[in-house]
């Protein structure tokens, strides 16, 4: 196994990187002391134990979370905060959330796992029709603002049908649910802070193929980042380019290919999905005058059809060319094919330029 | 032998979660895990030391110790039934299948009988004068209040209702043995319950015509009630789905370490959902204190029992699930106030679920959108409806201890219609909440997409009044 890796890793990163470029970093740890090299799994796992030490009324559940969870993202939580707090449940999507919902509705942080994005779909009524409801169906009498339910997400490789799954459109088409997705570990920790404490239900989605390949600088303290706000980490001026997650990494390297021939790209990491920051994108584009939206989710019903629509209609006389989408094929996903289904720097450069020349 | 069964059955709801996680989820990042304890090969020290190890101690074994001689004995005469994670079993020769159903169903508990005559020994918790007579005149007030708004409806003064008929009992008489610190997480023919926390009259009324003084902001259809001041969580249509947030809401009164349950209703339909089995297994292996009540009324729309389920009703599906499970007849208020007692006591003394199928018939059409003699027999509903009356059972009982008369009958059910017809009167003549509340709580705060579309509405309207209700403020 470790040979295995060996070999994946340097392979891995000749491929795809990790996106943790910035331009100002808004309250992400000011001070440049306290830092500390964590990968994306520790600084979730630094985020849930700030959590559950800052609110004596916060809970981590799931299935295997007890022994530090089959990412490890929960490793050491049950050691120090006890089974009482940090325990597993029976395996069962549904009640997983429902159970949460219920937590939530009486005043508690309830941080839920499910173990695969892919397998959230169980769940889906009770994150759809209560959790997203439960608020304005109650007239503001009960809400479960207290619920966060976190999920590896996102391709990694090999995960085939099954293990690789970005559900996140299936959510944001839902009012009264947050759909937060971060690119690094620095990203995550503030961002997941965010969502644990923000007063709303909040789907928390991690780019899994990070998990131990993204490392940076990570402040040690408590820090939060907003939700709802963008973030532009690349400046440019010929074309305006929006994703999240580990997609961002993939852009980048785009960016980077394309400066080489002359144009100028502004990257712009989304972060939150719902509600989104139109206004961060907006203003971009009216810089630009172009916009590539990129997704590992299939194209069509993606989130950036979404956005590409938004910005029609706010941008339409800026637009210098049709918006370009460059996401997931419309197919399940592959095992073998994925090199080929994933939306890859080279598709992503050649609409860049596509989109330039237009 | 149960002592070791539980003990086993702890390590299964630990072992076999990440035997399934592993066979069922690969996890490319998983680092190796060491291969599963085989008890079999296990000296007799470690075997020892199986009773003592953390993961093995609960509440129920404190006192279990490896100087214990008994628990030593008991080992050795049971070497052959330690073998598996999955429970300590004892092995047979005989090939044995478990029939699907027992050949006596699961006794029902009764106190009155049909004439409201306590049954040759009988066991009850006593109830004092003033609880018994606003048990009954709530039994009433359900009825009358669903017999007034039912023709409200009809008369197409409300869009939709749903009624209680014949289930008074199972209503009013467990909300008579909850406190009111109990949290409820209701299906949909429970008002009752809320009636007896003092929701008024005027409070459902004002929730059917979606007027300002409703709760619910006019959002919900009729018959969706919430308060939290009664600790009565607001209806929701989806079904079974508020079974697993009493056990949340329940596992967070236990942390708390408060003096309460959660409890929550359903049909019998609602035990098919998934929702049914995610709940109960979940109480049992987070020990949560939550009451569990389904009212078996024998129908779900047009679905009778027997296109529901094959098995003996909903209460032998408590056991499966390691949950203290009871049959009740439903149309008994005193059998429902005893049970619910007893349940309750258990729940938050011992940290368990517990399980009530109360049986009983649904008189009434399931809403007002459904014609109920399209697919039962009328001499069937009106067997129920005269003979088997839980609010006449009741009240013949409290009239034999002198607590009730035809007198007080009469004035109660005089009052009550002048009552409700002033409430349908006064809940349809308030205004409608304003447009504002249909932008309202959908998060704690509007973002800026729902603020423009709030803003770009409200100019519509005011440039097109006439396509618009003028009953609604904008």
């Amino acid at each position: 196994m470790s040979t295995k890796f060996g070999r994946l890793v340097p392979l891995v990163f000749s491929k795809r990187g990790f996106s943790t470029s910035t331009s100002v970093q808004k309250g992400g740890g000011g001070s440049e002391e306290g830092l500390k090299s964590l990968n994306l799994c520790s600084a979730i796992n630094q985020a849930l134990h700030i959590a559950l030490d800052s609110d004596p009324r916060s809970y981590v559940f799931g299935e295997d979370v007890s022994f530090g969870g089959v990412f490890r993202c929960t490793t050491g939580l049950a050691d120090q905060f006890g089974k009482k707090r940090v325990f597993n449940t029976p395996l069962c999507e549904q009640g997983i959330v429902g159970f949460g919902i219920g937590l939530a509705a009486m005043g508690n942080r309830a941080i839920a796992e499910i173990q695969f994005a892919d397998y959230i779909f169980p769940a889906f009524d009770q994150i759809v029709n209560e959790a997203a409801k439960f608020r304005y169906r109650s007239g503001n009498q009960f809400n479960c603002g207290g619920l966060t339910v976190r999920a590896p997400y996102g391709a990694v490789g090999h995960g085939g049908h099954y293990h690789s799954q970005s559900p996140e459109a299936f959510f944001c088409h839902v009012p009264g649910i947050k759909v937060v997705i971060p690119r690094s570990p620095r990203q995550a920790k503030g961002l997941l802070l965010s969502c644990i404490r923000d007063p709303n239900p909040v789907v928390f989605f991690e780019p899994k193929w990070l998990y131990r390949l993204a490392v940076e600088e990570v402040p040690e303290d408590d820090y939060m980042l907003p939700l709802s706000e963008a973030e532009v980490i690349r400046q440019g001026s010929d074309v305006t380019l929006v994703g999240w997650g580990a997609q961002l990494a993939i852009m980048e390297q785009a960016c980077l290919d394309a400066e080489k021939e002359g144009i100028s790209c502004e990257l712009i990491d989304l972060k939150t999905l719902i509600p989104w920051d139109k206004e961060t994108v907006e203003s971009s584009v009216n810089k630009t005058g172009r916009l590539l939206v990129s997704h590992e989710a299939p194209i069509t019903g993606g989130f950036g059809a979404e956005i590409s629509a938004s910005i029609v209609e706010r941008c339409f006389s800026r637009l210098e060319a049709p918006v370009a989408r460059i996401c997931g094929l419309d197919t399940p996903f592959p095992l073998v094919f994925e090199p080929f289904y994933m939306p890859t720097k080279n598709k992503i450069l050649d609409a860049i330029k596509s989109t330039v020349k237009y | 032998m149960r002592k070791f069964t539980t003990i086993f059955s702890h390590i299964k709801s630990t072992k076999m979660n990440f035997s399934v996680s592993l066979l069922h989820r690969s996890s490319p990042f998983c680092p190796n895990q060491p291969p599963h304890p085989n008890f079999k090969n296990l000296t007799w020290q470690n075997r020892d030391s199986l009773l003592l190890f953390p993961l093995l101690c609960s509440r129920h074994f404190a006192s279990t110790t490896a100087q214990n001689p008994s628990t030593l004995n008991a080992l050795q005469d049971h070497y052959q039934a330690i073998d598996f994670p999955g429970g300590a079993v004892q092995f047979i020769p005989e090939m044995r299948f478990i029939s699907e159903s027992p050949k006596e169903r699961i006794p029902c508990y009764r106190v009155l009988d049909d004439n409201g005559q306590p049954i040759l020994g009988h066991n009850f918790v006593q109830v004092s004068k003033e609880v018994a007579v606003k048990m009954y005149t709530d039994m009433v007030t359900l009825r009358s209040m669903d017999t007034i708004f039912y023709e409200a409806q009809r008369q197409g003064r409300i869009s939709f209702y749903v009624t209680a008929i014949g289930e008074e009992a199972i209503n009013v008489a467990s909300a008579a043995a909850l406190a009111m610190d109990d949290v409820v997480f209701p299906q949909y023919r429970e008002a009752g319950v809320l009636l007896w926390r003092g929701f008024t009259l005027q409070e459902f009324a004002n929730q059917l015509f979606s007027n300002i003084y409703d709760y619910g902001k006019g959002r919900q259809m009729p018959a969706h009630y919430g308060s939290k001041k009664h600790n009565y969580f607001t209806v929701a249509s989806t079904i079974a789905t508020q079974i697993s947030h009493a056990v949340g809401a329940a596992y967070s009164l236990k942390m708390d370490k408060k003096d309460a349950c959660a409890v929550t209703y359903f049909g019998d339909g609602g035990s098919s959902e998934g929702d049914f089995h995610a709940a109960l297994n979940f109480a049992a292996v987070l020990e949560a204190p939550v009451i569990f009540i389904c009212r078996n009324n024998g129908w779900a729309i047009s679905t009778p029992i027997s296109d529901q389920f094959r098995s003996d009703g909903v209460v032998v599906k408590g056991q499966a699930y390691g949950v203290r499970s009871i049959r009740v007849d439903g149309n008994d208020a005193l059998a429902i106030y005893s049970a619910i007692q007893a349940a309750r006591q258990m729940a938050i003394t011992e940290e368990r679920p517990i399980l009530i199928e109360a049986l009983t018939y649904r008189v009434g059409h399931h809403t007002t959108s459904d014609d109920s003699t399209k697919y039962r027999p009328a001499n069937e509903i009106e067997w129920w409806r005269v003979a088997r009356d839980p609010v006449v059972r009741f009240r013949k009982w409290i009239e034999k201890h002198g607590w009730w008369n035809d007198m007080a009958e009469s004035e109660l059910i005089n009052n009550l219609r002048q009552q409700l017809l002033h409430t349908i009167q006064e809940a349809e003549g308030v205004e409608k909440p304003p447009l504002a509340d249909s932008f309202s709580d959908v998060y704690d705060v509007a973002p800026s997409n729902l603020r423009e579309q709030e803003q770009w509405l409200k100019e519509i309207v005011r440039k097109q009044p006439q396509e618009y209700p003028t009953n609604i403020s904008v």
